[in-house]
């Protein structure tokens, strides 16, 4: 095709067909998601009896963010190229050193609060660290910090409290107003919303300015995309996926919170497995699994459609067996139109 | 020398040379990248041309001779540190993102913002709007900056490379294999607009495989061998077929005729 190439200059070109506001939308990495949600909406709305009642949507949205607070930072992450397969554990392991600072210094919540910022901060600067200082395939570097995570939170519990669960903080100095940033109930026209909605919708904003409108979401982009050319035109190819990685830690860590001010105490062994729920969500919101291109928005539908199938399935009064096969069928339908999409974005000539 | 020399070449090397542990990729080069003018590197694959790119670019640094730039010893500590000293390089595979829209490549590394504090914020119609001017300035009329890079033909790639570097106010600019991939009317399109920087005062370095291209816009003509110099004309003292011929390697070319003839 090279060879019999445009007329430079020209003012028009007979061979571009008009591009309409559709084939614009068909672009959007979003699109696959959101015909995907708007269809599970419609279906459970049939299916099962009462889906579409407030108090049921407030439940179905407590759901999705619980899972789209971790979604949003790690799509960003996936839009970089890399994944965090610790990205579960490491909530866990928030909500631990929260729990167990505060307890065992008998300070006021929001000191452990703040120990608990700095360790999750560290652990994803670290994934990103070793990432970049050893050049191993993320893979591997954080299925080595997922595997040593599980670890620390089983063993440093059992330590410390003898037990998988740390002991209670909910009659601790501080509890009551961290309870309310972080689990706290609003009623808003009658019905009952978890504080996490909004957490998740800011993360959502957040995640789009950054991507959509600052330098650092250009770089992102850039990385995921080609890091070999981004590197030569001068982006700080380091910073941005060690940033990536701390995002992750930043998700985890407003997560955690949630994990411990929710309830008030923790399971050591939680949060194995979520890893690969937020890379579905990131995946089923149209982020390539091998990086440059994807949305917050997307990710953020693709927590919405999980929460929707998982509490879907509950009203329908299923079997819940029935989740993991529609979670995989979804999963592969999405990836099947974002190869499709990605066909169209890379054809050359 | 300390105070920078007008007259001085924008880039000089001499002597230079480059290790890879036990392998001499680059022994003993020398060059010089004048203002308006176009310094063609000539030679086979595995002759040197990569690492020579890549130590001007700052990718890599070179363990023997001297680099001047604007007539100052220095040694480049990275790309964006070539980049800041004026020396701007397109390469031949690594040169754009695909997936991410035309303006987007324009600017990247280099976004211009407005805004201040926590507002502070990619200026998107500056951008877009001069990704399309210089782009029409350069002849290439985009239907579509928003349309990701990667649609774009190869030729259309390598001329928003060179538009991107020329805007951002190159001095020197670093051409590698630019009309290798590319047939015979794009690699045209791509030669003037090579030749279209040249008439914009800056130094081309422009590094090829193919002597035809060369001779069309090159003033001077550097054959690398083996990691080594082979020869340095200007355009002077030498004809397009000895330079084809040197190219194609010269006295073995002579060898190998002589054997295939006998056989």
């Amino acid at each position: 095709m090279s060879t019999t190439t445009e007329t430079p200059a020209a003012p028009s070109d007979e061979r571009i067909l008009p591009s309409s506001p559709l084939r614009r939308l068909l672009a959007r990495p979003e699109l696959g998601s959101v015909v995907g949600a708007l269809a599970v909406l419609v279906f459970f709305a049939c299916a099962a009896d009462g889906f579409l009642r407030a108090s049921s949507l407030s439940t179905v949205l407590y759901a999705s963010s619980t899972i789209g607070i971790m979604a949003v930072p790690v799509a960003l992450l996936m839009i970089g190229g890399e994944f965090d397969l610790s990205a579960g554990v490491l909530v866990t392991t928030s909500a631990l050193v929260s729990s167990m600072s505060s307890y065992q210094m008998t300070a006021n919540v929001w000191v452990g609060v703040g120990v608990s910022l700095l360790v999750t901060l560290a652990v994803g600067a670290f994934n990103g660290y070793m990432l970049t200082r050893t050049g191993l395939p993320s893979f591997i570097v954080t299925l080595g910090t997922f595997l040593m995570l599980t670890g620390l939170n089983l063993g440093f519990t059992k330590l410390i409290d003898g037990t998988v669960s740390t002991k209670t903080v909910g009659d601790m100095e501080g509890f009551p107003a961290a309870h309310a940033v972080f689990a706290s109930t609003l009623t808003i026209g009658g019905v009952d919303f978890k504080v996490t909605i909004v957490w998740w919708l800011a993360l959502v904003a957040l995640g789009s300015w950054i991507l959509l409108r600052t330098r650092t979401g250009n770089w992102i982009f850039a990385v995921g995309g080609n890091k070999d050319a981004a590197r030569a035109v001068g982006v700080p190819v380091t910073r941005t996926r060690i940033g990536l990685y701390m995002g992750v830690a930043l998700g985890a860590w407003i997560s955690g919170q949630h994990l411990l001010f929710s309830f008030d105490a923790v399971q050591s062994g939680e949060g194995v497995g979520n890893e690969l729920i937020y890379i579905i969500a990131a995946v089923i919101g149209g982020c390539l699994i091998t990086g440059g291109y994807g949305s917050a928005v997307g990710a953020a539908v693709g927590a919405f459609l999980f929460g929707m199938t998982s509490k879907g399935i509950v009203f329908a009064e299923w079997n819940p067996d029935w989740f993991k096969f529609f979670l995989g069928a979804m999963l592969l339908l999405a990836t099947l139109v974002n190869a499709w999409v990605r066909k169209r974005a890379e054809a050359t000539a | 020398m300390t105070a920078t020399d007008p007259s001085a070449p924008l880039v000089e090397l001499s002597g230079v040379s480059r290790h890879y542990g036990t392998v001499r990729a680059l022994e003993d080069v020398s060059l010089e990248v004048h203002p308006g003018r176009i310094t063609c590197v000539l030679g086979d694959n595995g002759a040197g041309k990569s690492t020579l790119i890549k130590i001007i670019s700052g990718l890599h640094r070179h363990d023997g001779g001297v680099l001047r730039i604007d007539g100052e010893e220095t040694r480049l500590a990275s790309p964006r540190d070539a980049l800041d000293r004026g020396i701007a390089t397109v390469y031949q595979d690594l040169a754009v993102v695909p997936l991410m829209p035309v303006w987007r490549n324009f600017f990247l590394g280099s976004e211009p913002r407005k805004g201040a504090g926590p507002f502070r914020r990619l200026d998107v119609d500056l951008m877009r709007r001069t990704t399309r001017a210089e782009l029409l300035r350069m002849g290439i009329d985009l239907r579509d900056v928003d349309q990701p890079i990667g649609t774009l033909s190869g030729g259309e790639r390598q001329c928003v490379a060179i538009a991107r570097a020329v805007y951002f106010g190159a001095k020197v600019l670093v051409l590698d294999e630019p009309t290798a991939a590319l047939g015979v009317k794009q690699s045209g399109v791509v030669l003037k607009y090579v030749a279209a920087a040249r008439d914009q005062g800056l130094g081309v370095v422009l590094i090829t495989h193919n002597p035809h291209h060369a001779y069309l816009v090159g003033d001077r003509f550097v054959l690398l061998r083996r990691g080594t110099m082979a020869g340095s004309h200007t355009r002077d003292d030498i004809t397009l077929d000895e330079l084809t011929r040197q190219m194609a390697g010269g006295s073995d070319l002579d060898d190998l005729r002589h054997e295939l003839r006998h056989t």
